[in-house]
């Protein structure tokens, strides 16, 4: 919410050159009439106003950092609706759906609106919380009732909410409802344990006591209920023959439940069901919040994947289209790929030549030309003509199946991480149940006490070191340690990760797409040198003809040089020609070629050459421009004491170039996928933990065999999926920001383990020697767990230095 | 002591409702959106989500 606001205000100076619905900067070239960036953004402010509803752009606060509101320029995407929608008797239809581009309250109230000016929608609910839309409607078809949405600029996924997140829900529901049933008997069992300990010190009658203990029995039904998430899982660590945090809190919490019965029906003084039932109650606030950072991770881990699954336009024998969904095409099938679509499946080009750009699999900035006969792979993007390719590979045997089997090797090989909060119940549980044992067995045998009495000291040790402080420790630092960094735009996929990065030594970089933005920008003139004469260097004038020509083609270059000469007229009788450049009346743009020049060696890196009839050739160079912060990002880290390292997949030149600007001295170009995995695996030989950031394809076998990974939000799925942060925005910090985050949770959770088992330092020898009564039990338990809460807030408190 | 027998079942009664209140809440999904329901009380200003409102309450 804050950050949004910010981004807001700051925008309000420019709001006059903003399209009036995107939000986009407006800039001449781009500007169609009346404030709009395009003619989608004006189609759909005119449905919007058209409806009443421009209170909207009122309303809503544009979130910088998010997908901007555009509707899609070319006929729409619109994917087949029809396989997920339910129907009921009443022929009402059901359709669950993911939305994407939601960035306030406004366009939840937006969304809504539309769908109800419908009168065949019966029912229409976005989810703020989680981005899902659930719509419910009579008689028509699921693309009309949608269309408006889509027309927006929206994008809409559905989902089987059956297969997404029930068996996590329903675990979390279960925990949550104990926890309230645990919270409710703890506090009226407390209530009953307050007076009998105040009967302590002024004279309370045995039959009094008696009725009080009777009372607080019925929490034994609450305890039976409430233990079954612990008892489960000790069961389980049990009967494999390991022991965990739950072995001794079940044991515990039965044998005091069981010893207080015991001490009612004879009538005793002492019974422990209240610490029994508010032992379950703090654990159970531990389970919960750990679940819940858990599920709130992943569940925005699927959300990132299911808006990824495009659909792929199949044509079929009479030249019609339908739109599959991947997974479903056959190989054989002709698949056509339009400008500036992502390639959904392996193939052969059947028709067309291209350029493709390739960075997702190779990391290379430049795009490569593609012609008939020749293979592409899913995750390209065409660039510049449509084509037909013919399916050679599905499922299994696809490269990206490839990639993704490497990622499980890279994965297994992977140093299995212990939850610390595991490798201290490793130790912790033996020595407690030990104490307990010796206890009992010291009191028969040398105290001389009956086995009764010799028991329920036994059982106060069990309560008193019950690990309640410490499955506290690591749950609320984690809670809080994640939900401060989700709100700076970092995702933690994985439970363990900011442990795992606590301990790294060494970051390594992927360069396209991770330290660069994977887009090349203009070099200025003076930096356009040339080897022998054949061209001059650019002045204004050559660089908007250029932008003329270019900005007809989607080439990233060309685009580049658009963007360097915004206030360009666009000609009409640009062609394009594939893989080579754009041509208009004697005009060329295109490779060095195309242009009938000699092909000298490639060392410059990325250019274009203009030509124009009587007059040298003209040559505009590219580089790949850096991320804002990389430099200061990887100066800290090696002011922290990390080694930083850069692999790539793109040439030596580019590499190298990089690698000295941001001052790295280790760096390797012209990796394959299995060379950076062998890189990552000859560090882990040498003893050194990394920490592997990088985005495209070719990085996912890296990333699952780093010790710990992160990607930027830009990346391709895959990459996101081996991740264990995610991290948005067009900046590197967040990588700085989650290593901070990392390294004072862990000095946290050390600090809430000391204080936890100092508690029980001070306490086991008073349980042992037999003085602890239930009121020191019940005061001890709750102090040291809060006390650990209170200290793992500090967390959230203190300000980003 | 006669008022103990009275208040004790009645603390347990209120305790137990306020129980109920929150299973209910929860089974029917008060707590699935929080985030929407704090920004929905600003909607409500416009004919149009009148019709969504009562269409709401018409189906589960």
């Amino acid at each position: 919410m804050f950050d949004s606001r910010t981004v807001g205000s700051e925008n309000l100076p420019r709001s006059l050159l903003a399209c009036k619905h995107c939000g986009a900067e407006l800039s001449s070239s781009n500007e169609t009439d009346e404030g709009f960036c395009c003619r989608g953004c004006a189609g759909a402010y005119t449905l919007v106003q058209g409806l009443g509803l421009e209170s909207y752009y009122g309303r809503r606060s544009v979130d910088a950092s998010a997908r901007r509101l555009r509707p899609e320029e070319e006929e729409e995407q619109s994917y087949d609706f029809s396989a997920h929608v339910e129907r009921n008797d009443q022929g009402e239809s059901t359709l669950n759906l993911m939305v994407e581009g939601i960035q306030c309250a406004a366009c939840v109230w937006l969304i809504e609106s539309l769908l109800a000016k419908n009168p065949a929608v019966a029912w229409a609910r976005v989810n703020m919380t989680t981005r899902r839309l659930v719509v419910r409607w009579r008689e028509r078809e699921a693309g009309e009732i949608l269309a408006p949405i889509l027309r927006v600029g929206y994008r809409l996924v559905p989902f089987d909410p059956v297969k997404l997140g029930l068996d996590t829900g329903k675990h979390e529901r279960e925990l949550l409802i104990s926890m309230a049933v645990a919270g409710f008997a703890a506090g009226n069992v407390m209530l009953f344990s307050v007076s009998v300990w105040a009967g302590h010190f002024s004279v309370m009658d045995g039959p009094t006591r008696n009725l009080m203990h009777w009372l607080s029995a019925f929490a034994l039904v609450a305890v039976a209920y409430c233990i079954r998430p612990f008892a489960r899982s000790a069961w389980a660590a049990l009967s494999k023959g390991r022991t965990n945090m739950d072995v001794p809190i079940t044991l515990g919490v039965l044998l005091a439940s069981a010893m207080s019965l015991a001490e009612t029906i004879r009538g005793g003084e002492d019974v422990y069901f209240d610490s029994a039932i508010t032992l379950l109650f703090f654990l159970l606030i531990g389970r919960y919040l750990d679940s819940r950072a858990r599920g709130r991770a992943r569940s925005a881990a699927e959300h990132l994947l299911t808006l990824d699954a495009v659909a792929v336009t199949v044509l079929d024998e009479k030249g019609g289209r339908r739109l599959v969904p991947p997974a479903q095409v056959a190989p054989g099938a002709v698949v056509l790929v339009a400008a500036g679509e992502r390639i959904g499946v392996d193939g052969c080009i059947l028709a067309g030549r291209s350029d493709v750009d390739t960075s997702v699999i190779s990391g290379e900035t430049v795009p490569t030309v593609v012609d008939v006969g020749e293979r592409v792979f899913a995750g390209m993007v065409n660039l510049s003509t449509p084509l037909k390719v013919t399916v050679t590979e599905v499922g299994e045997r696809t490269l990206l199946a490839e990639i993704v089997r490497m990622m499980e090797v890279a994965e297994q090989g992977r140093a299995h991480h212990v939850a610390l909060a595991d490798r201290v119940a490793r130790w912790y549980a033996p020595v407690v149940h030990c104490a307990a044992l010796l206890t009992f067995v010291g009191w028969v045998g040398l105290g001389a006490l009956s086995w009764q009495p010799a028991l329920m000291n036994a059982v106060a040790v069990l309560i008193i070191t019950c690990p309640c402080a410490l499955a506290l420790a690591v749950p609320v630092v984690q809670v809080i340690a994640s939900g401060r960094l989700l709100r700076q735009g970092v995702l933690l996929k994985s439970a363990t990760a900011l442990e795992r990065l606590a301990e790294i030594d060494t970051v390594v970089f992927d360069k396209t797409g991770t330290i660069t933005l994977g887009k090349p920008r203009l070099e200025p003139s003076s930096n356009a040198l040339f080897s022998n004469g054949t061209s001059s260097p650019w002045n204004e004038a050559d660089l908007c003809e250029a932008a003329s020509l270019a900005a007809a083609s989607r080439h990233p270059l060309a685009r580049s040089l658009v963007a360097a000469a915004p206030s360009v007229k666009v000609r009409d009788d640009v062609r394009e020609e594939p893989g080579c450049g754009l041509y208009a009346e004697g005009l060329r743009l295109g490779s060095r070629s195309w242009i009938g020049l000699p092909d000298e060696d490639q060392t410059l890196g990325p250019e274009l050459w203009l030509d124009r009839p009587g007059q040298p050739p003209v040559r505009f160079s590219f580089t790949d421009t850096l991320r804002d912060d990389a430099a200061l990002v990887i100066a800290r880290l090696r002011a922290q004491g990390l080694a930083v390292e850069l692999l790539s997949g793109d040439r030596a030149v580019t590499v190298a170039q990089v690698a000295g600007q941001l001052g790295i001295t280790t760096w390797q170009a012209n990796l394959t996928p299995a060379g950076k995995v062998a890189r990552l695996e000859a560090l882990k030989a040498e003893g050194r933990k990394t920490l592997m950031v990088g985005d495209g394809l070719n990085d996912a076998p890296a990333l699952a065999a780093a010790w710990v990974s992160a990607s930027p939000s830009s990346a391709v799925d895959v990459s996101r999926t081996a991740a264990d942060v995610v991290f948005q925005g067009g900046r590197l910090s967040p990588v700085l920001e989650v290593l901070d985050v990392a390294q004072r949770s862990r000095r946290l959770v050390g600090q809430n383990f000391l204080l936890a088992l100092g508690y029980n330092v001070f306490t086991v020898p008073l349980a042992v020697a037999g003085l602890v009564i239930p009121m020191i039990a019940a005061i001890a338990m709750s102090t040291s767990s809060l006390l650990v809460i209170a200290n793992a807030l500090r967390l959230a408190r203190r300000k980003t230095g | 002591m006669n008022s103990l027998l009275m208040l004790i079942p009645v603390a347990l009664v209120l305790g137990g409702l306020g129980l109920a209140a929150f299973l209910w809440a929860l089974k029917s999904g008060q707590f699935d959106d929080l985030d929407g329901a704090a920004n929905r009380i600003l909607f409500d200003d416009d004919p149009q989500d009148k019709d969504t409102l009562s269409e709401r309450k018409a189906s589960p």
